[in-house]
Order: C-alpha cells, then sequence, then structure tokens
C-alpha cells in the first residue's frame, strides 16, 4: 500500500504549479514535503486529495486512484484552519467523522480518547470560536485522524502551536506512523521535517529539487559546515580558496567547505593566528540544504 | 447513513437550532395570529371608544330631518342638536366636546345646505358620511318638490343591470376572478418572500463553510455535487418546517375566527372559498422556484472568500426575483396581457407569472407543463454548470469576489488543460 504520485503536472491557465513531479511513497512512512511559499505543496496535497485533478499524470493509493470512494482511509489537516466557528467541538468532529464513514458511537469513543490525550476534555461541549488558536489547531488535528486513516496528510501542523503543544502533537504523529499509518506532511520548519521524516522531498516552483533519503541527502549534498570562532581577524574566509562561503558573525565566522580535508588544511592556516575559542565540523542541517537549493533558484 | 443524508440532517437540524430561525418563525406567527384576529382587535378598541358626538345648528325656519336619519344609517355617528350660537359651538369644538359642528341651512331653490367645522380636516370619513346623509335628504325633498313618488324616485335611482360575460369555456368569472386575486396575491407573497429568504441562507451557509475552510475538509469527504443538493434539500426541509408552522398557526387562528370572519376583508382575499388546485400549484411552483434560486444562490456562495461579499455577489439574482414580483404585481390586474403570457414562460420569472396565470385564467393543461418544463430543465443545466463551478469555487481564495471567478472557478476543474 504506497502512495504513488506519477509524473503529475498540474496547470492553472499560463501558471504551472506543479512541473512532473513523480514520488514514491511507502506505507508506514514519514514523507516530508518542504519548499518555499507558492512552491506547489499545497496544490500536490490538494490533487492527492481529489479536489482538483492533475492537468496530466496520476495519483494511486495501492494501485487504486484515489476518489471519493477512498475518503474513509485518508485523512487531511489543511492548512488553513477549517472548522465551524459556531458548532460544539463534539457535533463538528461526529459530524465530520461520519462523513468519513464512521459510526457515531465510535467517533464518540475516539473523540473522548483524542480530547484526554492531548488534555483538553473540558473543550467537548465548547465552541470553536471560543477556544485559542493554539487549541483550535488541536481540534483539527482531531478532526484530521479521528476515523483512523491510513493515509494522513497534515500540512502545516505545527504552525501556531506553543512549543509543549508541538511535543504533544509530534509524540502523537510519531505514535500514528508506529502503528501503521503513512504520513505525507509539510512544514516551513527543517527541524521538525529532521527529526521525523526518513524520507523527504523539496520543491521549488513546482520542480522537485531535492528528493530522497534524508541521510543521503545530507552525504550527497557534499558540503560541511565549520565554525570557527576565536580572538582574530576573520575577514580574511571570505577569499580564502578552500571555502566556497563565508558569513561573518559577532564571535566569529560560518564557514561552507567541500570535506573534512579542507577543514584541517584551514585549521593549520590559523594556527598561530590568535586563540581559537571553537573550531567545529558539522553536517549540514536541512536548513541549509533548502536554503542553498530553494534559495538558489531565487537569486 | 449515506454522506448525503448526514449533510442533511446536519444542515438541517443545525439551522433549526439557531436563534435566528426561531425568532423569525414566532414573530411570523404572531403576527399571523394578530391578522387573523384583526377584527376582534379593532372591534375591541372601536367599542371602548365613545361615539363621536357632532353639534347641529340648523339655520333654517323648517326642520332637517338629518339627526333621525343619521341615526338609522350609522350608529356610531351622534348628531345633536345645539342650543346656542355658532361661535358658542365652534369654541365647544375647540375645546373637544364635539367631534364637529354642522351647519345646516336651506338655499334659494328650498333646498339644504350645509357646512362641517372640525379642529382639523384629516378626517373625511365623518364629513363624507355627513355629505351621503344630507344628500339623500337633499334629493327626497327635491322629489316630493316635483310631485315624484317613491317609487318613481326609486325607479330613477336603481342600478343599472350590468353583467360581464366570459365566452371561453372554463373562464372565471369576475367574481371568482376577484376572488382568486386575493388569494393568488397572498400565496405570490409567500413564494416571492420564501424564495428570497431561503436563497439568501443557502448562499450564507455555502460562504460561511468556505470562509471558515471548513470546506476543504467537507469537499475531501464528500463530492461538491453531493454536497450542494444536500445542502439545498436541507435548506429546502428547513423551509417547509416553517411553512407547515405558520401554516398551521394560520389555519388553526383562522378557524378559531371563523364566526368574524364572514364578508369583508377575508372574503375579499377569498379564504372563505379556498381553491384545491391554486394551492397544489403554489406548493409546485414554491419547490420548483425554490430549487431555480437555491442552486444559483449555492454557486454564486462558493465564489466569495469573504462572508461580506454575499449580499454583493446575489444582488442582481435578488433584483431578478424582485422584477418577478413587481410583473407578477402589475399581472394581478392583468393576467391574460401579452407581456405577462411572455414573461412566464421565462424560467427566472415562471415560479411567481405562471403561478399567477394559472390561478387567474383557464389556462389550457399544456402551458403550465410547458413553463414547469422549462423551470426543470433550467434548474437541471444550472445545477450541472453550478456544481462545476461550485467544486473550483470553494477552493478559490482572493480578494476580488465578482462574475469573472466563474470563468477561474471552471478552470480549476478542468481536466485537461486546453494548450496540450
Amino acid at each position: 500500500m504506497t502512495l504513488q504520485i506519477d509524473h503529475i503536472t498540474k496547470r492553472f491557465g499560463e501558471f504551472t504549479a506543479v512541473d512532473d513531479l513523480s514520488l514514491t511513497i511507502p506505507e508506514k512512512e514519514m514523507f516530508g514535503f518542504l519548499g518555499a511559499n507558492g512552491a506547489g505543496k499545497t496544490t500536490t496535497f490538494r490533487m492527492t486529495l481529489g479536489l482538483i485533478d492533475p492537468t496530466k499524470g496520476s495519483i494511486t493509493w495501492d494501485g487504486k486512484p484515489i476518489d471519493y470512494s477512498t475518503s474513509s482511509i485518508i485523512g487531511y489537516l489543511p492548512e488553513e484552519r477549517g472548522l465551524y466557528p459556531k458548532l460544539k467541538v463534539k457535533d463538528q468532529l461526529v459530524y465530520l467523522a461520519r462523513l468519513r464513514g464512521m459510526e457515531k458511537q465510535d467517533a464518540l469513543k475516539e473523540l473522548d480518547y483524542w480530547l484526554s490525550l492531548f488534555k483538553v476534555p473540558e473543550y467537548r461541549d465548547k465552541k470553536v470560536e471560543e477556544l485559542s488558536k493554539g487549541n483550535q489547531q488541536k481540534i483539527q488535528f482531531i478532526s484530521a485522524v479521528i476515523h483512523k486513516p491510513k493515509l494522513l496528510i497534515l500540512d502545516e501542523p505545527f504552525s501556531g502551536l506553543d512549543p509543549v503543544n508541538v511535543e504533544l502533537l509530534k509524540d502523537a504523529v510519531v505514535d500514528l506512523k508506529n502503528n501503521g499509518t503513512t504520513i505525507v506532511f509539510s512544514s516551513h520548519r527543517m527541524e521538525h521535517v529532521e527529526e521525523l521524516c526518513e524520507h523527504l522531498c523539496i520543491m521549488q516552483k513546482g520542480k522537485p529539487i531535492v528528493h530522497g533519503e534524508l541521510r543521503a541527502i545530507k552525504r550527497s549534498f557534499g558540503r560541511k559546515k565549520l565554525i570557527v570562532h576565536g580572538d582574530f581577524n576573520m575577514e580574511f574566509f571570505k577569499s580564502h580558496p578552500l571555502v566556497t562561503k563565508a558569513r561573518i558573525t559577532a564571535e566569529g565566522a560560518n564557514l561552507q567547505i567541500e570535506n573534512e580535508q579542507a577543514a584541517e588544511e584551514i585549521l593549520k592556516g590559523i594556527v598561530g593566528m590568535g586563540l581559537i575559542r571553537k573550531f567545529v565540523i558539522e553536517e549540514p542541517s536541512l536548513n541549509d540544504i533548502f536554503i542553498e537549493k530553494a534559495g538558489a533558484a531565487y537569486e | 447513513m449515506n454522506n448525503f443524508w448526514i449533510i442533511l440532517w446536519h444542515t438541517y437540524s443545525t439551522k433549526l437550532k439557531t436563534k435566528s430561525f426561531i425568532v423569525t418563525t414566532i414573530i411570523t406567527s404572531l403576527l399571523i395570529i394578530t391578522l387573523a384576529n384583526m377584527s376582534n382587535i379593532i372591534n375591541y378598541f372601536s367599542s371602548s371608544d365613545e361615539k363621536e358626538k357632532i353639534a347641529v345648528i340648523n339655520q333654517a325656519e323648517s326642520s332637517i330631518p338629518i339627526v333621525d336619519h343619521m341615526l338609522a344609517v350609522n350608529e356610531s355617528i351622534v348628531l345633536e342638536d345645539y342650543d346656542g350660537s355658532v361661535n358658542e359651538a365652534e369654541l365647544a369644538v375647540i375645546e373637544g366636546e364635539y367631534e364637529g359642528l354642522l351647519i345646516l341651512s336651506l338655499n334659494n331653490e328650498d333646498l339644504p345646505v350645509g357646512e362641517y367645522k372640525s379642529r382639523s380636516v384629516a378626517d373625511t370619513s365623518k364629513s363624507l358620511e355627513l355629505q351621503n346623509a344630507l344628500q339623500q335628504i337633499k334629493t327626497e325633498m327635491a322629489a316630493s318638490k316635483i310631485n315624484l313618488t317613491s317609487e318613481q324616485l326609486s325607479e330613477l335611482y336603481a342600478p343599472v343591470e350590468f353583467n360581464t360575460v366570459a365566452l371561453e369555456e372554463n373562464a372565471k368569472t369576475e367574481e371568482e376572478l376577484s376572488q382568486a386575486r386575493g388569494l393568488v396575491y397572498v400565496l405570490l407573497f409567500l413564494i416571492y418572500f420564501a424564495v428570497i429568504t431561503y436563497a439568501n441562507m443557502i448562499a450564507m451557509e455555502v460562504a460561511t463553510e468556505k470562509s471558515s475552510r471548513v470546506m476543504e475538509i467537507l469537499i475531501s469527504s464528500v463530492p461538491p455535487i453531493k454536497q450542494m443538493f444536500a445542502k439545498i434539500l436541507g435548506v429546502g426541509l428547513l423551509s417547509l418546517t416553517q411553512m407547515v408552522v405558520i401554516g398551521l398557526v394560520g389555519y388553526f387562528s383562522l378557524q378559531k375566527n371563523l364566526s368574524s370572519m364572514e364578508g369583508g376583508f377575508f372574503e375579499a382575499f377569498g379564504f372563505s372559498d379556498l381553491s384545491i388546485s391554486t394551492i397544489v400549484y403554489a406548493g409546485v411552483f414554491f419547490l420548483l422556484g425554490y430549487f431555480l434560486y437555491a442552486t444559483l444562490a449555492a454557486f454564486l456562495g462558493s465564489l466569495v472568500s469573504r462572508i461580506e461579499d454575499v449580499q454583493q455577489m446575489i444582488m442582481p439574482m435578488t433584483m431578478v426575483i424582485i422584477a418577478g414580483f413587481l410583473i407578477a404585481m402589475f399581472g394581478l390586474s392583468q393576467p391574460d396581457s401579452t407581456f405577462v403570457t411572455i414573461t412566464s414562460y421565462i424560467p427566472f420569472f415562471t415560479p411567481m407569472l405562471m403561478f399567477l396565470r394559472v390561478g387567474m385564467l383557464s389556462l389550457p393543461i399544456w402551458e403550465p407543463i410547458l413553463g414547469i418544463a422549462i423551470l426543470v430543465g433550467t434548474t437541471v443545466i444550472l445545477a450541472i454548470f453550478g456544481s462545476r463551478v461550485y467544486k473550483g469555487g470553494v477552493l478559490m481564495y482572493g480578494k476580488s469576489s465578482s462574475y469573472k471567478d466563474v470563468k477561474k472557478a471552471l478552470q480549476l476543474t478542468k481536466k485537461e488543460d486546453s494548450a496540450d
């Protein structure tokens, strides 16, 4: 049961929102979907859900096209929060769960489970408009998972939450994954993707520019990050032949280098120039890769 | 339970519980109870009123028998001979002792002349009655002067016999027509009112779901066309509920007041002799009109991003409904004019105008059937087109809410780009 996105293209008139995107998302996998604003993430999700049809290509789940007959096995958390402001939490969650093919009694049971898991059982009979934004987000999350979907699509699930609640939701997502749910989620927060996903895809203007397993991506990125803090002027790094990119900070410099040998050479060069407080080689963070890859297209 | 019924029931039950629905139903019911008891209410106030006294000063030598005459025809006006000068009487009127002052005299030909004085001349009904009474007295006096017998007099004043006969078969008689007019008027108003109210409700419902973004979840669970019709039927059921409540209230309050209803207001509206076929046609045209406009409202509602824009968006639709109503009002007096006949086949006007014609004329059966067929056909086309716009429209968020968005919405749902 894999989610297969096969050469999809979506055009809105002249504008191409998604351009020939192919992805395979294996079962029980957490897949990260990254991209700057307007990169085509939400459009891809909407096509996956069948909200809009792709101009070309196909999307299948378990070899079958996704349509309204499969809506009971798919859960969706939209980027823009969407709940009935005037309805009680209980009423609307039960309503949405029943639309996804759940029986009322089961929905009520699940509802109580999730409300207590998120430590908000007292909101059961409150109207959504009375809740804070973060708590509305929890309710929204429950609406996406209450019917125990096999495929869960989360568009920016952690935005607008405080750190405590982010942890709460992350734990819930990890639990769902461990119980066999295939999860696709998008985020601007790279550390969340880095922490949760084995596979990811970075979108840029409708095209996937990086795609694959997290560790492989990091390895193949090739560049390392070197942090040097010390009591000497580091302006010369900007023209150093082994440094591909240098940013001078208050305490020292953040450098980008090709490999570890370069770091060794640099270290030899700066010994004796002054006290070296810090000299660290770091794996590139996803953030660096994202900025490098996605940012390049802006320039 | 099927998704369709879940949405239908959800729409119905949540709307049923809203305060605005309950309040409007109660207010309308109260209004109907008040109307049905109108004659009682009027009686109550008028019976407690004091009889209006009017002072009479007769300046003629002979007596003019207006006091007795008035007593015979109208009990609520009491004439009283006033002993005193005109100035004193006028003072008494200003002080409120009398409602008015009637000064009678005879002219050169010995016929009565009257002058009525009161604080203001705003109330014309009293002076008219006095004038009528005096007119009759004058007629009698003039008649006796030229020695006419009372038989001759009544012969002279007998109204001419004049009958209007419709030659067409089944054509309604004049009397039937004026009765039908009342009933049709009331039902027309009901159709107009209900279509505007509930079409509005649908547009608001869709726009609310869209602006609160719950639409994205809904539309990923249930096909838009199913959603749209579940909502239209849900609100339709709601409107029927309201109609039934109001209808029952109306029926029972009319039943209770049946005795006070003979003649006058209610008979003029044709309530004493309800025509079943007119009621059935009203029901049919009400439902079809509702579906046509509800479908239109649903897809217009799907085009706006903010609730504030709904009114602006459905304004043209509201205008069409009002235009139909105005034509119908004009048609009440001329139901067989060519203009009304032609417009009754335009689907957006059919619910009101074809109903008007069916209610007031004796149409061959194919005419309403043709009208209904055109209406149903248009509704189906609108539903197919509307559901496509709806599907795209609900995913479209932008500042502008205009009819250009229809094109954009259709583009969103297009499978193959024409550029390929």
